[in-house]
């Protein structure tokens, strides 16, 4: 191989005589990017989180069975992107914060409040902040489905769809067009009336989602290995269950949903 | 007169002072190998091109032609790679000419090396030389800089240290011919997997004395799964905002016809294309 160490510009022979009479800047570099990509998408009375499982730094893959979306507890999931070690500290708190509050009050924390305690933790670190996207995903006090989204310092604001990470910015437009409906107008009105978005089946938005996850592969280097997708869905009605068991499940998961969890394989280049 | 064109340095200079960010090149951060056997030699590569994490082209060809019994692999900016292998490829194929004689890989390799030091590193093309001459087989690694080295197996670009653990855990000495293939595209392949820079197919090259197989696509471990859904739009999805019919007599006015009849060949039935009035 070719040495490049012996070039005298690339490494500096260390010096034992000038530093100790010379200032020296010492830096401390406390953030690492670890690529991946999650997207989050809201129905009726189901969300849909999720999100390939590569930890990547730099041209190296560190993992490739990194989960992103996290059980929080009470029916809520929250999905991270950035930083891998922040995103599962927030995680790890979010969830005990959620349990504390189950405790203190006797009763399942909502979607609405946890988006707002979310936003609390991540501004309590305003100046050393959480190097991560989180998306917040659950249903609501009515049964509806729920994403709330954030930038690293506390911004928030509930959404229909969105995409986080690397590929954020190859996945956002196709989201855009195909959840929202964007740019799409009623055959036969000629441009009049534009295309509502809303009411889509829980079943079509899955393969949009996989749709999105297999295309962003193809196209960024830091998405791949596996999918990751949680579901939140409505409970089954009371009566249909006589199990004391599935009961016992459902006060364990349910503020007001019940989480399913599917793993799948994405391309591995 | 040849050479590069610098009148826009200064000025380029100029708008980078002032903040504008440099233009991206696209590079080939990648994976390419080659493996000397007895009887020849084989070179791979694999076949991603990025420009910074996106992947520009999925199956990009990084097996440049030099002569018939050299062939060159090429890691770093795409564009310098694609150069210099072309200019070398010309002015070998002059030097062959004039002396008569076959181009050795030795000649290649010097005229690669003297024109990338030439440029002190500012071209950056990395390469993999290789060919078959009246010498015998060679192998060879060019760097930027106008460095190189030969040995019996080689690997560059980001992914070469995974290819190298490869051939540093499997390589022996007088390897054969499909010992040497498999060896060079299980090299590849580690690039493939564990290098970002890396991905989609592996192309190999084998060169011997008699003739130089470009197995373009030997492997193609990463074949895209079929779509969910059809995308397809609805007619009407988009609204017509201006309407033009051209019949297909008036087309003359538009474009150049040429007839073609049964048998292919075509007989020009020319209407100088007009500017629309």
């Amino acid at each position: 191989m070719a040495s490049q160490y012996m070039l005298p510009h690339v490494q500096q022979p260390p010096s034992f005589h000038s530093t100790a009479s010379q200032p020296r800047q010492h830096q401390w570099s406390p953030y690492t990017e670890n690529g991946g990509v999650i997207l989050g998408i809201a129905g009726k009375d189901y969300v849909i989180i999720a999100g390939d499982t590569r930890s990547s730094e730099g041209y190296s893959i560190n993992t490739r069975t990194a989960r992103k979306i996290f059980d929080v507890g009470s029916g809520i999931v929250l999905g991270v992107v950035g930083m891998s070690a922040d995103g599962e500290e927030l995680a790890r708190k979010v969830a005990r914060r959620i349990d504390d509050y189950k405790r203190n009050h006797d009763k399942h924390i909502t979607v609405n409040a946890a988006a707002v305690m979310l936003s609390r933790i991540l501004y309590a670190k305003r100046f050393f902040p959480y190097y991560c996207q989180p998306l917040l995903g659950g249903l609501d006090e009515d049964g509806v489905g729920a994403i709330y989204t954030y930038d690293y310092v506390g911004s928030f604001e509930r959404e229909a769809s969105r995409a986080f990470g690397a590929a954020a910015s190859l996945i956002t437009p196709f989201l855009d067009n195909q959840i929202n409906l964007k740019n799409q107008f009623v055959p036969g009105t000629n441009g009049d009336e534009p295309r509502k978005p809303g009411d889509l089946p829980m079943d079509r938005v899955e393969k949009i989602v996989k749709d999105a996850f297999t295309s962003a592969v193809e196209r960024h280097i830091e998405v791949g290995d596996g999918l990751q997708l949680v579901r939140v869905t409505r409970p089954p009605p009371r009566e249909a269950m006589e199990d004391e068991e599935e009961v016992d499940e459902r006060e364990k998961t349910a503020g007001g949903g019940v989480l399913t969890e599917v793993m799948s394989e994405l391309k591995k280049d | 007169m040849g050479g590069f064109d610098f009148s826009n340095h200064t000025r380029n200079a100029a708008l980078m002072a002032a903040g504008m960010p440099a233009p991206k090149a696209t590079s080939t951060g990648t994976t390419i190998v080659g493996c000397l056997f007895d009887g020849g030699v084989v070179i791979a590569a694999d076949t991603r091109a990025t420009s910074g994490p996106i992947v520009a082209d999925k199956n990009c060809e990084k097996l440049h032609y030099i002569s018939p019994q050299i062939w060159c692999a090429g890691a770093g900016t795409a564009a310098d790679t694609e150069f210099t292998t072309a200019i070398t490829s010309s002015n070998l194929e002059l030097h062959s000419l004039s002396t008569g004689r076959k181009p050795r890989v030795v000649t290649c390799m010097t005229m690669l090396k003297q024109h990338l030091f030439k440029y002190q590193g500012h071209i950056g093309a990395y390469l993999v030389v290789a060919g078959c001459d009246p010498t015998g087989s060679h192998l060879y690694t060019v760097h930027a800089h106008g460095s190189t080295d030969r040995l019996p197996y080689v690997t560059m670009g980001s992914g070469s240290l995974a290819a190298m653990s490869v051939f540093e855990t499997q390589w022996k000495k007088g390897i054969d011919r499909d010992g040497a293939v498999k060896l060079c595209s299980d090299a590849i392949l580690a690039g493939i997997f564990n290098d970002l820079g890396s991905g989609s197919n592996c192309d190999v090259c084998v060169i011997t004395p008699d003739k130089a197989t470009l197995m373009r696509n030997y492997i193609t471990p990463n074949v895209r799964v079929p779509k969910e859904l059809n995308y397809k739009f609805a007619k009407g999805t988009t609204a017509v905002l201006q309407e033009k019919i051209i019949k297909k007599d008036e087309l003359r006015r538009y474009i150049t016809v040429t007839e073609v009849d049964a048998k292919g060949e075509t007989t020009l039935t020319t209407d100088v294309m007009q500017v629309d009035a």
